[in-house]
This record gives structure tokens, sequence and C-alpha cells, in this order.
């Protein structure tokens, strides 16, 4: 975004930067006050008319004709869309803004810098005689919160929350039922009790907002950033139902026992029933994307429209509605992405990062705007002792849950892991908002300043001082994982072994549980969600495909000679297939003559081959086969290498490695090939019939010999195998008294599917 | 190791408490789950595992099994393989999962993440000559995707070779065009696995409480 404005070190880019804003600044703020001007107005312009003939207004009463306006002002037909988008702008402005000034945005994070400028906005509005906009607590809850927690919710890792979902859910849990009742508790004195707990329920909860914005930048590790995020976003069941109990209760003045056990029901009905509702839209999305083929440019929409369809139903009935969102990202993704073209796949990921960020940041700076237009009632002690409360008790809470959780991990939490989870626990604007929708007037004020206050503590002293931190304790940061494929194939074996040990050992643990979720959705679900071949592909090849894919497009993203980023050694198929000359096996000698007629049929054939095949390399490209990179392609050549690949073993023609179908005792054929060139071949249907011929011919004795024979009905199939990748085809090791240029040859005549008579001669003289 | 006792008393069990790691508690429910599984002989063979119902629908399981039957896993130094395993033989097989204990040494917990990796070593490297050759590596990744018939096996080929050459350009940097990789080295494969966080993974737990009732 600003890196290229980086390079430009003079302070003129800067300045105009600050111009537009200031302009833009005034603009708002003038569009702002106008809700105060135009009212004055009217008042003036009604007894103005009476009085004099204006040429400016639009009424006729007086049967004067007036001139046709060529140039008016019409503010307050487009005012309310025009505000909308100039604070969005400025929103974004000062988000590019804080960027051009690397400084800054490395000190302070960025949500920081948002309220501040919110406040600035703020206080230039009131200055000016304006009415600030609040946060609306609609807007927040209906407009700004869902597009962060679907982007949060669809990208959540999954393996890393399932495997701490135990610790999450304490942490959500009993971590803010604790946080709760000690605030809310050890405020009581100062009002009476149900409304210290309800103060106390609302700021108890760690925010995702927050969170998200501040441990974004510091790129911790992949289980801390899990624990405390995931801790933010479940909490919000326990939120919701503490906060319509008390809320309820606090009018009442008394709760009782069934009041208390209702509101454990309640907790269950509104966090179950929040993922159920969630997840009921998610698969109803996953199946409405199976039929989407021929529609493919509304395919993100429906992803979004579903999800938000899930948090509105699930806020109908005061269910959680941030699980909902969650349940239904995550229940939908993997099909959808099986279902949906890359294309879509990369508008969905964009739109919904987009959106998060829009949201974000005009979350923060409605923060520091309200807090300079609201009314405040401040009282220091009160507001002190609940930052001081809310500090003490997070600490509490976690070290008490970590000694009781460490019981149960695997993976022990340590002190450092400790500190970092306390010290994550922001609050953000969830807490404000609820407090924001308090209706009782005289607490209300009260308790929004301490939670502005709160907030603006734990935002900007805990997220300044958290990078330093981790850096100073040297907590262990997040990998860059390069999408290995090793790595893959042994998560993958690794699943397994485990799963099997543990049957072996005789008792149902999580990895047997998730076998079998895994083998219950491959077996049922995803036939229903995943249209065609794809339902049924493993998780290996998935991954396997992905990698491909990206490889292929950041080859043709950085063009032919540019070298692929990711190979950063020489090294190619050649190298890691067995040579022939460490097996050394008896050939048949043949006479020079002999040789010579060989030598030129297979040159004549091997100009009739390069003009036939096309041919790529994943060195140089010669010949562009990305014209049309798309897994469409790919799939359909899947798909026919399939078809032939069982059309081959119906005519009795074995495969690579399936020695033991035939008679004779081949060892599994190695090949080299001599080049990096590979070459993709056109299959040639009319050849089956000859490879079967040559399978019934008699075998020599000579094992290499077989060896070669075995080629040519086998290439076919290996042709099938076409791979737009640059991976070598496996070439026989002809035999080694040849010479190289020979065997170059005599293998790529062996698999052109020349004319018959050439492949007779061969046969002859091999035997 | 001698006749297992009906009672197993203390002197045993601090024997292979010492040698494996495991609790008093947890040596016991493994003994019971042996002799669920010997049919309350003292040797345990491969028809013995291949009886466990559960173990029928893994993909990898004649490698599970053949782990155990691997002198290479008995910590002793040796090579080859055995038909029959007694009850010491089977804990300390199972010990290679144990996780490691908080308060570790990076010394220790690196020993502990070289054996772990050891054992995934031999179970790739069946015969036994220290390497996993590129034949040994695609039988590996067929097995994982056994379940997806004839296409599978032409993709795991790929993606086998795939991996082999990501591991040679990891290990080796740069090659000759006439070069040969001969195979993965336990020292590549540790360098291949560097951040996979073995020691984490590769653990799983172990009841004090005896659950094998329930199972079968």
């Amino acid at each position: 975004m600003a890196v290229l404005r980086l390079t430009r070190s003079s302070s003129g880019p800067r300045l105009t930067e600050f111009i537009c804003v200031l302009l833009l600044v005034l603009v708002s703020v003038a569009s702002a006050s106008r809700d105060v001007v135009p009212g004055s107005n009217e008042t003036w312009g009604n007894p103005a008319r009476a009085t004099q003939d204006d040429p400016h207004h639009q009424t006729n009463s007086t049967g004067h004709k007036k001139a046709f306006p060529v140039l008016s002002f019409h503010y307050e037909e487009v005012k309310k869309p025009l505000e909308i988008s100039l604070w969005i702008l400025l929103a974004l402005l000062m988000k590019l803004g804080f960027h051009i000034i690397p400084r800054v945005s490395n000190v302070v994070p960025e949500s920081c810098l948002l309220i501040f400028v919110g406040l600035l906005v703020g206080g230039i509005i009131k200055a000016i005689g304006g009415e600030a906009p609040g946060l609306d607590a609609k807007l927040f809850f209906y407009y700004l919160l869902p597009p962060i927690i679907l982007d949060a919710g669809y990208f959540l890792p999954i393996r890393p929350f399932t495997e701490n979902l135990g610790t999450i859910l304490v942490f959500a849990v009993v971590g803010t039922l604790w946080n709760a009742f000690f605030i809310g508790g050890m405020m009581y004195g100062v009002v009476d009790l149900l409304s210290c707990l309800l103060f106390g329920s609302i700021i108890s909860a760690v925010d995702p907002v927050a969170v998200l914005a501040v441990f974004e930048e510091i790129h911790i590790n992949e289980l801390l950033h899990i624990l405390v995020f995931g801790e933010s976003l479940l909490n919000d069941a326990v939120t919701v139902v503490l906060y319509h109990l008390f809320k309820e209760f606090a009018h009442a003045g008394t709760v009782t026992v069934a009041d208390a056990f209702l509101g454990v029901v309640c907790f269950f009905v509104v966090s179950l029933g929040g993922i159920m509702v969630g997840a009921i839209y998610g698969i109803l999305g996953a199946f409405t994307s199976r039929f989407t083929a021929h529609t493919r440019v509304i395919e993100p929409l429906f992803v979004f429209l579903y999800s938000y369809m899930a948090y509105l139903s699930a806020e109908v009935f005061h269910l959680s509605g941030i699980m909902s969102l969650i349940a239904c990202g995550v229940v939908m993704r993997p099909y959808v992405e099986a279902n949906i073209s890359h294309k879509s796949y990369t508008t969905i990921k964009y739109f919904l990062k987009m959106w998060s960020s829009v949201s974000e940041t005009l979350i923060f700076i409605f923060l520091g705007v309200s807090t300079v237009a609201g009314p405040h009632a401040w009282n220091w002690t009160f507001v002190i002792v609940t930052v001081i409360l809310c500090l003490v008790s997070r600490v509490l809470g976690v070290i008490g849950l970590t000694y009781i959780i460490n019981k149960f991990r695997i993976v022990k939490l340590t002190k450092k892991d400790q500190f970092i989870v306390a010290y994550g626990g922001l609050r953000g604007a969830i807490a404000f908002s609820l407090g924001f929708l308090l209706t009782d007037s005289d607490m209300k004020n009260l308790f929004l300043t301490a939670i502005i206050t709160v907030i603006f503590f734990t935002v900007f002293v805990q997220g300044m001082t958290i990078r330093p931190l981790v850096e100073l304790l040297a907590v262990k940061k997040k990998k860059e994982s390069k999408g290995s494929i090793n790595e893959e194939i042994h998560t993958q074996f690794l699943d397994h072994l485990l799963t099997g040990i543990e049957d072996i050992c005789g008792h149902y643990g999580h990895h047997h549980w998730k076998d079998k979720l895994n083998r219950f959705n491959k077996a049922y679900v995803k036939r229903w969600l995943i249209r065609g071949e794809r339902s049924t592909e493993p998780q290996l090849i998935s991954f396997y495909n992905k990698m491909e894919m990206k490889q292929a497009m950041m080859l043709v993203e950085s063009g032919s000679a540019a070298k692929l980023p990711t190979i950063v050694s020489s090294v190619s198929m050649q190298n890691i297939q067995t040579k022939g000359p460490a097996r050394r096996r008896a050939i048949p000698s043949i006479s020079k003559s002999r040789e010579e007629e060989i030598r030129k049929i297979l040159r004549a054939n091997l100009q009739k081959t390069r003009q036939r095949l096309r041919s790529y390399s994943r060195h140089d490209l010669l010949i562009d086969p990305f014209e049309d990179v798309s897994e469409v392609r790919f799939r359909k050549q899947r798909v026919e290498m399939e078809r032939r690949v069982s059309f081959n073993s119906d005519c009795d023609m074995s495969h690579y490695l399936t020695v033991p179908a035939k008679s004779q005792e081949t060892p599994p054929v190695r090949k080299v090939c001599f080049e990096s060139e590979h070459q993709i071949y056109t299959y040639d249907d009319s050849e089956s019939p000859r490879g079967s011929a040559q399978a019934s011919r008699p075998h020599p004795s000579s094992p290499d010999a077989v060896s070669l024979l075995d080629e040519s009905p086998q290439r076919p199939s290996q042709r099938g195998a076409l791979r737009t990748r640059g991976d070598a085809e496996v070439r026989a090791k002809a035999p080694d008294d040849k010479e190289e240029q020979d065997q170059l040859k005599l293998s790529r005549c062996l698999s052109d599917p020349g004319p018959k008579k050439d492949e007779e001669e061969d046969g002859s003289f091999l035997s | 190791m001698g006749a297992l006792q009906s009672s197993p008393g203390q002197p045993e069990y601090i024997d292979l408490a010492e040698k494996t790691g495991f609790s008093f508690e947890q040596i016991g429910v493994l003994h019971k789950r042996f002799k669920q599984l010997s049919h309350n002989e003292t040797t345990l063979r491969r028809d013995h595992f291949n009886e466990i119902p559960d173990l029928a629908c893994n993909p990898i399981r004649a490698q599970i099994i053949e782990a155990f039957f691997d002198r290479r896993n008995y910590r002793q130094n040796g090579e080859g393989t055995v038909d029959e395993i007694g009850f010491e033989e089977f804990l300390v097989v199972m010990s290679h999962f144990r996780p490691p204990s908080l308060n570790m040494t990076d010394e220790q917990r690196e020993s502990v993440r070289k054996e772990k990796l050891r054992f995934l070593f031999n179970m790739h490297d069946t015969d036994n000559d220290g390497t996993i050759t590129l034949e040994e590596y695609r039988h590996v990744v067929e097995e994982l995707l056994s379940r997806s018939g004839a296409l599978g096996k032409e993709t795991a080929k790929s993606i086998a070779d795939a991996a082999m050459l990501e591991v040679a350009s990891i290990s080796m940097g740069h090659m000759e065009p006439d070069e040969f990789y001969e195979g993965i080295t336990f020292e590549h494969f540790l360098k291949l696995l560097a951040g996979f966080e073995i020691e984490s993974k590769m653990n799983i737990r172990f009841l004090n409480m005896d659950t094998t009732t329930l199972c079968k």
C-alpha cells in the first residue's frame, strides 16, 4: 500500500497528505455541524419568505415566476450517504497516513492512533459547536461488528482451535464468570449489588476486536494467539447471558436460586442454540454453493448473506450472534471452498479483509469521538478501582485456571504463556456498546465513564507495551510456514499413527474421535455438499493440488526466465532417481551394423516425435502451457488420466509398481531423465491394441530388455499422468553399454506412438 | 522377560518404570491391555494386532504393527524384526509416545525430539539401510492414499516425487545434474522436520485410569 511511498524521503507527499486530511476533517466537521445550522435556517427562512421574494426559494406561493436555477445546492437530499462516505473515507485516509510514517506505526499500535484521531475529530466538532455522532449501538452491533467476526471465523485456523478447545472454553466461560463476579462483588458498596454485577458482566469480557487489532501486529506463536482470540470469541455467550440476566433483575432487585438456575439453563440455550443456528446456515450455504457452477459471479454473495442471516437470526432470539457467525463460517468453509472457483475464493477473502478492516477502523474512531461527545460522570475512586480490579482479577483468573488446566494438557502452559494470556485481555467496543444500551441514566454515565477509561487503559497502555514485552520475554513468534509438502504428509501420517496407537492402547482419546468424525464427514456429508468428484478427494491430494496451483501461478506471474522463489537449489528429479550404473544387469550384445540401423530408425522417429509433442519445462518455458491454467482443466486431465489408467488395467497392462500382477519378476522400473525438459504427450488411443500385442510377446531372458519392452505398454498410462509441473517423467534406464545419446533417443522413441513397423523391429531385435 | 505374574508386584514395575518413564498406574493399565490383546498369553504376535477391530480402517495399519516388531525401536540398538514381543517391548514402543514432562532442559527436549523422529524414521525406512529411498517414500504416500483407488497411485507418485525434491533441495542445496541423491538420511530427516515441533504433537494421553473395559 504505502510501501512505495516510504522510499521517497521527501516531506512533499506527507504535506499533501496532511492537507488532504485536514480538508476532509473540515468537510466532515462541516457536514456534522450542518445538523445544527439548517435548523436555524428554516426558522429564519420562513419569516423571510413572507417579507421578501427570495429568488433562491423554490416556492411559487406568491405567483411570481422566478428564473430557472442553473446551479443549486441540495445538500439535504444527499446528506446521509455523503456523511457516511466521508466518515469512511476519513477513516481510510487515516489508516493510509499511519503507514506512511513508519516510526510511529512501529511503536504505537494502529488502534491507539485511530482512537486518538477520533478524539481529535470529536474535539474539533465539539469546538465548532456541532453534535458529535456517538457510537450508535445498533450501528455497531448490526453493521460494524459482523464483518470482523465473520472474517475471524471464516479464516479461523481449525486445527489449533480444536486442539486447544478445552483450554479456550475454560478461559472463556469460567474466566469470564470469575471476572464478572469478582469485579461486581468487589465494587459492592458503591451501588447496589445487582447494578455492580451488571457492570461487572459488561466490563469482564475480553473483546475480539481489540485483541485482533493488537495481536495481529505482534505475530506471536499460534498457540497463544488462538488461546486469547478463541477466548474473546467464545465468551460472548457468557456475556450475553449475564448481561440480560442482570439487566432484568437490576430492576427487580432480588435474585432467587430459581433465577440463578434459569440463568445456567439460559447459558446453555444461548451458546448451543447460537452454534446450531450457525451450523444450519453453514450447511445451507455449503449446499447452495454446490449448484453455483454456472453463476460464478454471485458465489461470494451467498457466503456473506448466509453468514449475516445466521448472525441476525441468532440476534432475533437473543442467542449468541458471535458464536452463530463463527459456527456458520467454520462449517461452511471446507465445503464451499471445494465448490467455488478460485476467483470467488479470492473475492471472498479480500472482501472480508476489506470490510473487517474498515469496520475496525471506524469502530476505533467512533470510540474516540464518543468519548468526547458523551456525557460523563467522573468519579475518581470508581474509575481507578475499576481499572485496578480488572487487572487483578484477570491475572488471578488466568493463574488459577492455568493451574487447573495444566493437569489436563499434554503441552503445558508456561509462565510466559500465562503472562501473555493475562496481558492480552483487552477490553473494547463491545463493552462500550453494551454500556451504551443501558437505560438507567444515572448509573449509566458513571458506568460509561469507567468503561471508557478501562478501554483506553487496556488499548493504550497494554496495547503499546505488549510488543516490547514480547520481545523482552522472548516469546516464541509465529513461524513462517512455507506450505511444505513433507510437513503435510507427516501431519497426516502422524494423525493416523496416533489414532492407531490409541486404538492399540485401548482408550478412546482425542485422535480416535477426530478420526471418526473425519470418516463420517467423508462418507456422508461430503457427498451431499461437494459437487462432483472432489467429494472423494483426500486431504493430502487437495493440499498438493493447491500447492501446485500456487506454484504454477507464481511461475506465470514471475515470467518464464525468472527463478522460482521457492527453488533455491538446482536439484531436480534426475538427482533423486536411481541411476542405472548402480544396478548393472546383463544385456544382449548387438552387432555394429545392427546398431547403425537402429540409430537411423530412432533418429527418423525422433523428428516425428518432436513435431507432435508439446513440451514445456519448469525452468524454461518453451511453449506456454499455462494458457488455460484452470482447475477445470486440471480436473479434466485427472479424470482422463484415471479413465486411461483403468482402461489400461483392463488391457492387462501393468501399472508402474504393481509387480505382482505380472508373471515375470521385473523389479520396479527405474527411469532417469537426461535433462530438465519434460514432455506431455498427446494420448493416442490407437496403441492400446498394440500394447496388448506387446504384452503377449515372449520375453527375452535379460531382465533389462524385458523392462524396456514393458516400457512401451506402460508408457501410455504414464502419458496420462499429465502434470503441469516440471517434474520429470521417469524414463527407462537403457542398458549402459549404449551411449547416452542412444538411450535418449531410445527412450524417446519408445515413448512415441510411432508406426507399427518400428516397434516390431525393436521387438525382434531385442528378442 | 519371565512369566507374567497374575498379580504384578512392585519390583517388576519399578524396573519398567525406570526404563520407560511410565507411572505405576499407567503400567498396570497397559499390562491389562496387553493381556486382553494377547488373550492372556505371554507374547503378542502380529495376528493379535490384526484382531483389533478399530485398527482395521487405518490406512497405515501395517506399518504401525510392524513398528512394534522392529528391534530398532527397543532402544537397545538392535536390528531386524521379531515375530513375537513380550510386555517389556510393548511398553518400550509405547513409551515413544509419552509426552515430555514440563520441566525439561533444552537438551532433554532435543533428545526427546530426536527419539520420536527416530521412531518415525524407522517406520519409513523398511529395509533397515539407514536411508529412506524414493521407493520407500512412495510407499508411505501410497499407503496414506490407499483408499483412493487407482487415482491415488498416480498422484501418490507425484506427491512423493515432489516431497523428495523438497528434501533434496533443503538438505543438499545445490546439486550437479549428474549427482545423485541417495535417500533421506536421519540428519536430513531431522533438518526436514525441524519446524514441525514433534515433541508436542507426537503424544497420546496415557491415562492412569483403566478404560480398557469400555474398548474392544
